[in-house]
């Protein structure tokens, strides 16, 4: 399942190099990172050559993913509460050191049936809003400092936050996931105006239907066929990624040298 | 001074005393701190995020409760999380007062104790019988996990409430590897990182391990500070040097900024990149070789953080600070009010060769 990215074949040599290198040495943390496109994620910037430290919620996935590679830590916890904020941050920044990228990849479908608005529980809105908007807002607050301080750095800084399609369309029965969905997109998009002049990114991608257990759950009768692999859509984001972080070399030129005595 | 009780970080009638380099005085609103910084002054901070240092557990040999506060550590080495020095108390919660606290269990080294999750051995007793090295048990991943899931915050019996972890990282907490807030950086903000780079004042940061601000025994806290680990990013270091090379002021957010610096520089003067570990006492002796100006909280006299001001300004000076913070009712402590404190010694100190700063 794991794609490399020498499987690709739509690019020049010379890209697929420098793309893989654009990885070596970035820290790299990962919410939702056992399933979908979250997990597709972690492989992907683990074969570039990131460090990668992903979260989930559930103890064995996280056990089984955290096995497959020795570079990457896996965090358990749950993004949606206020509570395990702090210690998700402290043990991505434990495992890595600082960070350089951040990716927002935990998201909540709402009711599943998918139900119109009308017929969604409040509970189950409040958990859509509480995973795909709160917990972005308190995860990305509480590894600000280190991104900034990576962005000073000259390692540059990214946050990509995970979008849809049903953040602009008005779909029905995707009332909860939608409307969470363009909140996240509209603090993407403001957090991204405020915190440029620190040198962070804030990037907020969709990555098209991909044929995710998600999606699975969301249309229990989709055409598998004719959806996206999330290995896919992992090797667009990271090429996102690439392209808003600063060219490795700068950074190499950076590097600390150790006191006399 | 009286008290801060309330555990906010940036209350917004929070008072700033300002005593420039002549030893005058004046009272500032703390909101408009950045004002005092100048086009080409270099402002920097300590990023630490604030561990939660405060174990409860038991004392397995004797069966007693006890509570390990961590409270330091030799490098900030990502592996290097296996032994802390911890001060141990007895039992009773952060309502009593620590000197007010039970004495915790004689203990050996070789005592286990059992932490929630987390498991140690008493490795050694260090200079007092309730300072240890504690070894934990584990990996790594699984102590970082145990200390995020058991760990709270150390907390202060002046406070009402008990502070929660987010009460205790500053706006801009990197690294978790304070044990105490770096609480200076409290009265930073992303606005007021907005409003230097609109005023040319350049900022930057350094991550070091704030340790155990005392302990309620005047015998352990005769021990403080305990040696602390720090790292200067390389774009700190060059930020410095060109500074310098410019005129512009040194800013220190805070105690830990000033040990980190001048400990880097004591060898030549010149602050490299990389990581140290800070041992020296700073005071009324002691030459500022980095460090122009200080925005500290307001200390009382005999701590060592009021030691620290001693070297910025002489006793005279710092006496009248002190009659002015009680005449005009200013907080103390973790979440009180704050003082500008720029060095008598300023301009007096050898300029740097611009090639060293270079």
């Amino acid at each position: 399942m794991t794609t490399t990215h020498d499987s690709d074949t739509s690019r020049s040599p010379q890209t697929r190099h420098r793309a893989r290198d654009a990885f070596d040495g970035t820290r790299v943390a990962i919410t939702g990172g056992t399933s979908g496109l979250g997990l597709a994620l972690v492989r992907e910037l683990l074969g570039r050559g990131a460090t990668v430290a992903f979260v989930a919620r559930t103890r064995d996935a996280v056990e089984r993913v955290a096995a497959e590679d020795a570079n990457s830590h896996g965090v358990v916890g749950d993004v949606s509460r206020k509570e395990d904020t702090h210690p998700i941050a402290m043990q991505i920044l434990g495992a890595l050191g600082g960070l350089d990228v951040l990716i927002n990849g935990a998201s909540d479908l709402g009711p599943t049936p998918l139900a119109l608005l009308a017929d969604t529980e409040c509970e189950d809105f409040e958990r859509a809003l509480a995973t795909n908007v709160l917990g972005p807002f308190r995860l990305t607050k509480a590894l600000l400092g280190s991104l900034a301080s990576s962005a000073r750095e000259g390692s540059g800084a990214v946050v990509l936050n995970v979008s849809s399609d049903a953040a602009v369309s008005a779909y029905s029965r995707w009332g909860a996931y939608g409307v969470s969905k363009a909140a996240l997109h509209h603090m993407s998009r403001i957090w991204h105006e405020e915190i440029a002049a620190e040198g962070i990114a804030v990037l907020s991608l969709d990555p098209e239907d991909m044929d995710t257990p998600m999606h699975a759950a969301a249309v229990p009768d989709a055409d598998r066929s004719l959806l996206k692999r999330p290995e896919v859509a992992a090797r667009e984001f990271a090429d996102a990624i690439a392209a808003a972080l600063p060219v490795r070399a700068a950074a190499s030129e950076l590097m600390a040298t150790e006191f006399p005595g | 001074m009286i008290a801060a009780s309330v555990p906010l970080q940036r209350p917004p009638d929070a008072k700033l005393l300002v005593a420039d380099r002549s030893g005058r005085v004046r009272h500032m609103e703390r909101s408009t701190l950045v004002g005092l910084f100048e086009a080409g002054d270099l402002v920097i901070a300590n990023d630490a995020a604030t561990l939660p240092a405060s174990l409860v557990g038991r004392h397995l040999p004797s069966g007693h409760v006890i509570e390990a506060r961590l409270a330091g550590r030799n490098s900030l080495a990502l592996d290097q999380v296996k032994i802390f020095s911890a001060v141990l108390f007895g039992a009773g919660d952060f309502h009593l007062r620590t000197e007010d606290r039970q004495l915790p269990p004689q203990v050996q080294a070789g005592d286990r104790v059992a932490l929630g999750s987390l498991h140690a051995t008493v490795a050694s007793l260090l200079d007092h019988p309730r300072l240890v090295a504690l070894e934990f048990d584990g990996s790594p991943r699984e102590i970082w996990e145990g200390l995020a899931r058991h760990g709270q915050p150390i907390q202060y019996s002046h406070l009402p409430e008990r502070l929660a972890i987010w009460d205790t990282w500053t706006p801009i907490a990197g690294p978790p590897v304070a044990f105490e807030p770096p609480s200076a950086s409290f009265v930073l903000d992303w606005n007021a990182l907005a409003s230097m780079r609109a005023r040319r004042v350049r900022f930057a940061t350094i991550t070091h391990a704030a340790g155990i601000s005392s302990t309620g025994d005047a015998e352990l806290d005769a021990l403080l500070p305990l040696d602390e680990p720090y790292r200067i990013p390389a774009s700190t270091a060059t930020a410095i040097g060109t500074v310098r090379a410019q005129g512009g002021r040194i800013v220190a957010i805070g105690t830990t900024v000033v040990r980190a610096l001048e400990h880097a520089a004591r060898v030549d003067g010149i602050v490299r990149a990389g990581e140290g570990l800070a041992t020296q006492r700073i005071g009324a002796s002691s030459e500022l070789r980095i460090v122009d100006a200080i925005v500290s909280g307001t200390h009382e006299r005999g701590n060592s953080h009021y030691e620290l001001l001693r070297a910025f300004a002489d006793d005279e000076t710092l006496g009248r600070i002190d009659q002015e913070l009680n005449a005009h009712a200013y907080r103390t402590h973790e979440f009180g009010d704050s003082v500008f404190l720029e060095s008598a010694h300023r301009g007096s100190r050898a300029v740097v060769p611009r090639s060293a700063a270079a």
